[in-house]
């Protein structure tokens, strides 16, 4: 664990991209296995333990410290590992000799109940140092906070066994922790392992935001950028998985979708739901949020909320990569593919016709649908390629919605935040002069600006709930946001769709921010 | 045994603490006619009062910031008296010159801390327990969180990085009075006898700390130096320069910060830190719990800091404690 400790610890404190990548290939290099490969896992967020949950962890601190002292710290330090880390109390016994691997923790919890769980990891806590507690709980917990994506991370295992990168991603998302066959393919010990007829996720090709009209759009094909998830359906023929962007299997909180798919195929698309919008076409982002995050729906949830794809791009058709391709070219074969599908679960997304961008801003701006977010420019020659590549695809969204609001409230951030007041509620006003909460924002703002509110909140608290500030109502702020639909959850029956912090109005007086009643004729 | 006590001639006031009686303020942050100041740092000590008492080294720290003419020395163990209350300086550990201020009146006794340590200082007197009826304490670190290492693994830390970096230097934050003064005479202790590079903010108040005695080796203005004569090297600046231009006068430097709050990683990297040492010239927690069990007030008073935390483990405890809302108080002066 002490090896592990260290580890983390250097990247936290390590800014150079390239360091943090060296650091990390060094690690691998130097690591048994499966230690190694639980340690990768536990930095690209692949590590689970069912049977230890940040609750857990925050209950087992409470046996051994006061419950108002550990929210007091939890809401200072702003990460709930860390804080349980700091304060749990040092025993008089902990000898550096006496570490435990990776790999023990991680075969121990792994066959442990959720009750011994709990009882196991405070034992471990109590034969470990402040660092190494760290360490443990992050392993255990996830959040790692170290400021390295799964990229750098698949990079790092690259360069540690002088492998290409796009080898390695396509590899990657077949494997399961600790990643045994990798490294022995990455130290030559075997070949590269076969993927052949398995189900696994292929890296998304994704979009730069357009900041640059002198495309010509006689090269670009324009079509509509959906506001869903985005989706890749993996099937075998036998079997069909769903992920989302970041490689998460959610084939079972879309049933529907799944079983709907027979064919032997990749494809990518947007995923939504159906609602009244169009005359029963897709609905906004609010009615899909009803069915995201559960690990298992209803059929009440299926009949409600019926999801469906919308078609972007094929990948494969059979065992035939169509990945170097050109846009056009799989275009054509996704135009073939599409008809054999259930029309109730897939459709295909239809291209804009536009000859320059005046025109296609006009279409831009004319579509009022609630589930159009923008439209995507993509180069007609384009292969399909991992992650963002300069000069193939490009998003450009439509305009955000802005409103000035009054703060309200605040609250402490979290991660590189903690302890700077950054997460804000604001509202609007009645017609019979009462505030109403309209939104929460913890984004848009410079780090100065962040100062700046901070400062704010500490010299004009009116009052305190745990962790809340109430403030005096006299800052206003420019809020940005998406869309705006009608939600239960708010006293103003309001809900933003990705709100911001857009500009501070030092200059405005608080009387002269928006009515509700404003902020409901954006309804879309 | 009655512990209550009845004291109406103190006051807590947001800009200070108010002795009736003497009509003076201690660390008061608005002008006064009469002062005590119980240290040096900006946030206890300001300009323009009228006549000031303080230990003669806080007086001399003053003078060298504001230029103040009209003070009285109280050493430490002096006694002075005004408008009949029995006012005495005691040594609190946190900087040269930093001093806890004892009052009698009427046969009851008050201490206010100012900022204390309980740890080894090579640059300051060691805090001193002085039984009282009222404890007036800070809590800058008032939190079961903060736990800080020993000062010699902190050391160790930072002259590691320097040794295994011969061609860069190790440019470290630390506070222009006392924390910058400290590291060199803990860097000193540990045998660390090459030059030290100095920041420009630094020098003046590090030849004050000399001129009184001091003892801080040697010391050469960074302005002076050329840029290969510091690679390997130590080199201190306050915070506020570590992520500035200036800095690219150095050899590739590494960034270190010598602070109390270092302990918390996010609070280090939101300041761009590689080298987070956690080195704190207050006292952190089991300090501060340990100091209110050893001075055994009957009553404690818990000012600027994280005053809920520690009216929480008095409460815990069946301490009689209140918590006063002192402002201007630095949160980040450490």
């Amino acid at each position: 664990m002490q090896v592990f400790a260290d580890l983390l610890d250097r990247l936290i404190y390590t800014r150079s991209r390239n360091e943090k990548i060296r650091l990390i290939s060094q690690y691998l290099k130097d690591t048994p296995d499966p230690d190694r490969g639980w340690v990768l896992a536990a930095l690209t967020n692949s590590l689970d333990f069912p049977v230890v949950k940040a609750s857990s962890v925050r209950n087992m601190a409470m046996e051994r410290v006061d419950e108002t002292l550990f929210k007091l710290s939890r809401d200072f330090v702003g990460d709930t590992a860390e804080t349980v880390a700091l304060i749990w109390p040092d025993q008089p016994t902990v000898n550096p000799d006496d570490d435990m691997s990776v790999g023990q923790v991680v075969d121990i919890l792994a066959a442990a109940s959720r009750k011994d769980a709990t009882v196991i990891l405070a034992n471990f806590m109590d034969r470990l140092d402040a660092d190494a507690r760290y360490a443990l709980l992050k392993l255990t917990t996830g959040g790692m906070r170290v400021g390295v994506s799964a990229r750098l991370a698949k990079t790092a295992f690259a360069q540690a066994f002088d492998l290409n990168l796009d080898d390695v991603e396509e590899i990657w998302h077949a494997m399961e922790p600790p990643y045994t066959a990798m490294f022995a393919w990455g130290e030559k010990k075997a070949g590269r392992p076969d993927l052949h007829g398995l189900p696994y996720f292929r890296p998304f090709m994704l979009a730069h935001p357009l900041d640059d009209k002198a495309l010509d759009l006689e090269t670009y094909a324009a079509e509509w950028k959906w506001d869903g998830i985005r989706i890749q359906i993996v099937g075998t023929g036998n079997e069909t998985r769903l992920f989302s962007r970041s490689g998460d299997d959610i084939s079972s909180t879309f049933p529907d979708i799944a079983q709907a798919f027979g064919h032997h195929a990749v494809l990518d698309g947007e995923l939504l739901v159906r609602g009244d919008y169009q005359g029963g076409q897709a609905a906004s982002f609010n009615a899909l949020q009803q069915r995201l995050g559960r690990k298992t729906v209803s059929v009440k949830m299926q009949k409600e909320y019926p999801a469906f794809v919308r078609l972007y791009d094929i990948l494969f058709e059979g065992d035939t990569d169509l990945r170097e391709k050109s846009w056009s070219d799989r275009r054509k074969y996704l135009e073939q593919f599409v008809p054999a599908l259930n029309p109730e679960r897939f459709d295909i997304s239809t291209i804009i016709k536009a000859h320059n961008f005046d025109d296609l801003s006009a279409i831009r701006d004319g579509a009022r649908d609630a589930a159009i977010e923008g439209v995507m420019l993509k180069k007609r020659d384009s292969p399909y390629v991992s992650g963002r590549k300069t000069g193939l695809w490009y998003k450009w969204k439509r305009d955000p919605l802005v409103a000035d609001c009054v703060m309200m409230y605040a609250q402490r951030g979290s991660g590189k935040r903690s302890s700077f007041y950054s997460d804000f509620t604001f509202g609007c006003w009645t017609e019979e002069g009462e505030l109403y909460p309209v939104g929460k924002a913890y984004s848009g703002f410079t780090n100065d600006e962040l100062k700046m509110l901070d400062r704010f909140v500490r010299q004009n608290t009116i009052n305190r709930f745990g962790p809340v500030r109430e403030v005096e109502k006299t800052l206003v702020l420019e809020v940005a946001f998406d869309s705006i639909h009608q939600s239960k959850r708010h006293k103003s029956g309001l809900a933003m769709r990705f709100p911001r912090i857009s500009r501070i109005r030092t200059d405005k007086p608080a009387s002269e921010a928006d009515f509700v009643a404003s902020l409901q004729k954006m309804i879309s | 045994m009655d512990m209550s006590v009845d004291i109406d001639w103190i006051e807590p006031h947001p800009h200070g603490i108010y002795i009736k009686p003497a009509d003076a303020w201690i660390d008061s942050s608005k002008p006064v006619s009469k002062a005590l100041v119980t240290h040096g740092h900006a946030d206890h000590a300001r300009g323009g009062h009228g006549q000031v008492w303080a230990t003669p080294e806080t007086l001399a720290i003053m003078e060298l910031r504001y230029g103040q003419a009209i003070g009285h020395a109280v050493p430490y163990g002096g006694e002075i008296e005004i408008g009949g209350v029995k006012i005495s300086f005691h040594s609190a550990g946190h900087v040269l010159g930093s001093a806890q201020i004892l009052m009698e009146y009427q046969g009851n006794k008050v201490v206010a801390t100012g900022d204390y340590k309980r740890r080894a200082d090579p640059t300051c007197a060691p805090f001193e327990i002085i039984p009282c009826d009222i404890f007036i304490t800070e809590a800058t670190f008032g939190l079961p969180v903060f736990k800080h290492p020993d000062t010699a693994t902190e050391i160790a830390k930072l002259l590691q990085v320097q040794q295994t970096h011969p061609d860069r230097s190790v440019l470290v934050g630390a506070y222009a009075l006392g924390k910058a003064q400290r590291l060199i005479g803990e860097l000193r202790l540990a045998g660390y006898d090459e030059p030290i590079f100095l920041h420009g903010a630094l020098e003046k108040m590090c030849r004050l700390y000399t001129k009184l005695g001091i003892e801080l080796g040697e010391l050469r203005p960074v302005m002076d130096s050329d840029k290969d004569s510091m690679k390997g090297k130590i080199v201190l600046a306050p915070p506020s320069a570590l992520n500035d231009r200036w800095s690219r006068r150095l050899p590739k430097p590494i960034t270190a910060m010598a602070s109390g709050w270092m302990r918390v990683r996010q609070r280090a990297r939101q300041r761009n830190v590689e080298l987070p040492l956690i080195m704190s010239d207050h006292a952190d927690w089991d300090e501060l719990t340990q100091t209110i069990k050893d001075v055994s007030p009957k009553e404690t008073w818990i000012t600027h800091g994280r005053e809920d935390a520690l009216m929480r483990w008095c409460e815990l405890n069946q301490i009689k404690a209140k918590a006063l809302a002192l402002v201007g108080r630095e949160e980040e002066d450490d």
